[in-house]
């Protein structure tokens, strides 16, 4: 993965001595919380209801083993011994002191990582596919290119100021993992006619209250200009987005509002005069690329292991285990592993300062020291030997890190919601662990396939709950806490928003109404038919039948 | 007279802002985008330094024919959210060439002052005047950048 050099890590240092003095001053009285609170955003720190909430950028999901001992040391020492993993790869600690913040900073600036920008109105942490560059189907690794724009977005001075935050998503295949198309700028590794490849740019997606699908503003863009395009849309976003209204600020209402035509000739005029100011040389692309090459893999670990298929045929619980929660590799005898953060009765996408101690040793043992985070909240080791997977297994399973239902309906995306966050209008993560303890027998999730839950507790969306197979999104009703749901979004390459099922639902049949749906699902799917192909063939009226029915 | 900073410096300012009511003066003024447009011959004749004051709203591109009139063009920032100026400023560097003095006027911070000047602003009325040497050391906060700035014209990725 990159390694930081001198001019990397001499501008982190200087960010922490900045926001040690900003935080002095604030503490000191010279800074209003008003000028403050920019200040802060800039570097990850929220204010919510119990304590400041501080956001870590993990750079398009990668961390070493290293990085990952220290976030445990962190999490123990400043907070409460546990930190929470986003659904853009980052990973929030709840409990932080104000004071002891520059502290925290520092300790993560000593192994490379950061918090800079990972809120704010600016440029946000970059995300990509977490199986980059291990995926067999995958047109060119998209994590140079990730690192490349982390690089450009960071301090940018024109763009530290933008109407609103602004997300980069980028994807080196046709499957997408990293939801681009509900990204301020989704890009996807291309091959053109000519077969070379290049990045298709698509702008104007994304979530929160008004949700919207990304539309192309380029079919196809050289690879050396990707830094002047991205700079020609923030500019033309800039000068362009609305400023009046924090509702309509981001580009996706740019965009709405002035037609994806008329953005793409401003963003083309303005491109033609800094293109070659900008544009990437070979030397660079190098330079960033040396730092992603293959790791030495076994070229004979698929022969040369015979006690795998014996363990499969024996073990019907590592079965279950290698079916759902490992995925195929581009180098025969490897795979990828998920190690879920799951578990029913915990609050999704959360760990301990101790599992991560032990993720981190395995990965020096399993995984050439590096683990990467999911859009999904969970983790994954991307290159783990076949001969090795039942060791592994064994040892996440002792961490409770081994529950087999990733892509599964336990597998639930979930926001902190009433508990932790100041916007909620209702509680999910109580309620996402209630879905997930109802239907926690395994034979019936594997039977149910993929099925995606996200729920959100108000309409900000940070669940993506538009885009869930089922989306539940808290709704308050005269200081009452309701859900809406939602059937049929999803955020992949066939990206789309999900459709209402009806009135908002009370608090204590939100698991009730889950329970009918998939009753519905059962009964009316076709063999083999995903959740989500049977609700576009049939639509929402059958499941909504089933739901309200069940009222009289 | 106030304080700025210019150019690093803290300096008394020897510019006039006029309203657009209020009546020409002798020295050095500026005046709004809307009474330069209808002023245009009057002030075209004033014999001391002319500026024109720009907000984000302002049609940046109208004035680029005249720029070569002005000594001074002040960039508004009505509140330090609003970051629309750090792109007229880059432009009026990089495309427009204008090499004149840039001024930061309104609700500028000690925090912006390294943004700003990497995008080509020379000089700063700050909102709060009385922390002025306080704030000469923000133009320090980063002895790099990765991207091409007007101080830096060359991004990093050519330079390491
Ligand atoms: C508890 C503290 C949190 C607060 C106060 C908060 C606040 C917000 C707000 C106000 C928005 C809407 C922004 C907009 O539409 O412009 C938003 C969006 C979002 N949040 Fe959060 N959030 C919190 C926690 C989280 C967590 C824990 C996650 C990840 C699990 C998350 C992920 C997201 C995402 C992905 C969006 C994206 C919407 C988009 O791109 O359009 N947030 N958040
Ligand atoms: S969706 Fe709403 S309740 Fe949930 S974290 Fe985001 S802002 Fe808070």
């Amino acid at each position: 993965m990159y390694q930081y050099d001198k001019y990397d890590q001499t501008m982190i240092d200087q960010r922490v001595a900045q926001f040690r003095d900003q935080t002095r001053r604030f503490l000191a009285g010279e800074l209003t919380e008003e000028q403050f609170r920019p200040l802060r955003l800039m570097n990850g720190l929220y204010i919510q209801i119990h304590a400041p909430m501080l956001r870590v950028a993990v750079p398009y999901g990668m961390m070493s083993s290293r990085q990952v001992r220290k976030i445990a040391e962190v999490a123990r020492r400043y907070d409460k011994g546990f930190v929470h993993f986003t659904t853009r790869q980052n990973f929030q600690m709840n409990w932080p002191k104000l004071e002891d913040v520059p502290d925290i900073l520092a300790e993560l600036a000593s192994v490379q990582m950061h918090a800079i920008q990972s809120s704010g109105n600016c440029i946000r942490n970059t995300t990509s596919d977490q199986l980059a560059g291990v995926n067999a189907n995958e047109i060119e690794d998209p994590r140079p290119w990730a690192e490349i724009i982390r690089q450009w977005s960071t301090f940018h001075p024109e763009f530290a100021y933008l109407p609103r935050k602004f997300k980069i998503a980028v994807v080196g295949s046709h499957e997408d993992r990293a939801a681009t198309k509900l990204h301020d700028i989704g890009l996807h590794l291309v091959k053109n006619h000519e077969g070379d490849v290049g990045f298709e740019v698509l702008v104007g997606g994304g979530l929160g209250r008004t949700p919207i699908i990304g539309e192309q503003i380029r079919p196809f863009l050289e690879k050396q200009d990707l830094l002047s395009y991205l700079e020609a849309i923030l500019r033309v976003y800039n000068r362009l987005g609305r400023r009046d209204n924090k509702y309509k600020a981001r580009i996706k209402i740019t965009v709405r509002e002035h037609g994806i035509n008329h953005i793409r000739e401003l963003v083309e005029a303005e491109w033609v005069h800094i293109r070659d100011q900008l544009k990437l040389d070979k030397k660079e692309v190098e330079r960033v690329k040396q730092y992603f090459t293959e790791p030495a893999y076994e070229l004979d670990a698929a022969d040369s292991d015979s006690s795998y298929a014996d363990l499969l045929a024996q073990d019907k619980e590592f079965a279950l285990w290698v079916k759902q929660n490992t995925a195929d590799h581009k180098v025969s005898g490897y795979r990828a592993v998920y190690v879920s953060l799951k578990k029913p009765g915990q609050a999704p996408g959360d760990i301990t300062s101790e599992q991560l101690e032990v993720v981190a040793d395995l990965a020096d043992e399993f995984s050439f020291g590096e683990v990467r985070s999911t859009h999904t909240q969970n983790l994954v080791y991307t290159d783990v030997k076949q001969a090795d997977l039942y060791a592994l297994w064994l040892r996440l399973n002792a961490e409770n890190l081994a529950t087999p239902n990733i892509n599964t309906l336990t597998d639930i995306i979930c926001c902190p919601g009433l508990d932790y966050c100041g916007l909620a209008n209702a509680t999910s993560i109580p309620l996402s662990k209630g879905i997930a303890q109802r239907f926690d027998d395994l034979d019936y999730l594997h039977d149910l396939g993929d099925i995606k839950i996200k729920f959100s507790g108000c309409m900000n969306g940070c669940a993506h709950q538009s885009v869930g197979h089922i989306g539940i999104l808290g709704v308050d009703k005269k200081g009452e806490e309701w859900y809406q749901f939602t059937l049929g979004g999803s955020s992949e390459a066939d990206a789309s928003l999900g459709e209402r099922l009806g009135r908002a639902i009370p608090k204590d049949e939100v698991v009730d109404t889950v329970a009918h749906l998939l009753d519905a699902y059962i009964d009316l799917r076709y063999e083999d038919e995903s959740f989500l192909a049977t609700v576009r063939r049939i639509g929402v009226d059958p499941f909504k039948e089933r739901v309200y029915a069940a009222d009289h | 007279m106030q304080q700025i900073i210019k150019d690093r410096e803290i300096v008394e300012d020897n510019w006039q802002h006029l309203d657009d009511e209020a009546a020409l003066v002798a020295g050095n003024i500026t005046v709004s985008i809307t009474r330069w447009q209808e002023q245009h011959e009057t002030l075209s004749h004033h014999e001391g330094g002319l500026g024109i004051r720009l907000s984000g709203d302002d049609p940046l591109e109208e004035i680029v024919p005249d720029l070569g009139r002005f000594q001074l063009v002040v960039l508004l920032f009505p509140a330090f959210t609003d970051g629309r100026c750090y792109s007229y400023a880059r432009l009026l560097r990089d495309r427009y060439n204008f090499k004149g003095e840039i001024r930061a006027q309104g609700d500028v911070l000690y925090d912006q002052l390294f943004y700003m000047s990497q995008c080509g602003i020379n000089s700063f009325e700050l909102a709060n005047p009385n922390r002025l040497t306080q704030a000469l050391a923000a133009f320090d906060d980063f002895s790099e950048s990765y991207q091409a700035t007007v101080l830096r014209p060359e991004p990093l990725f050519r330079r390491r």
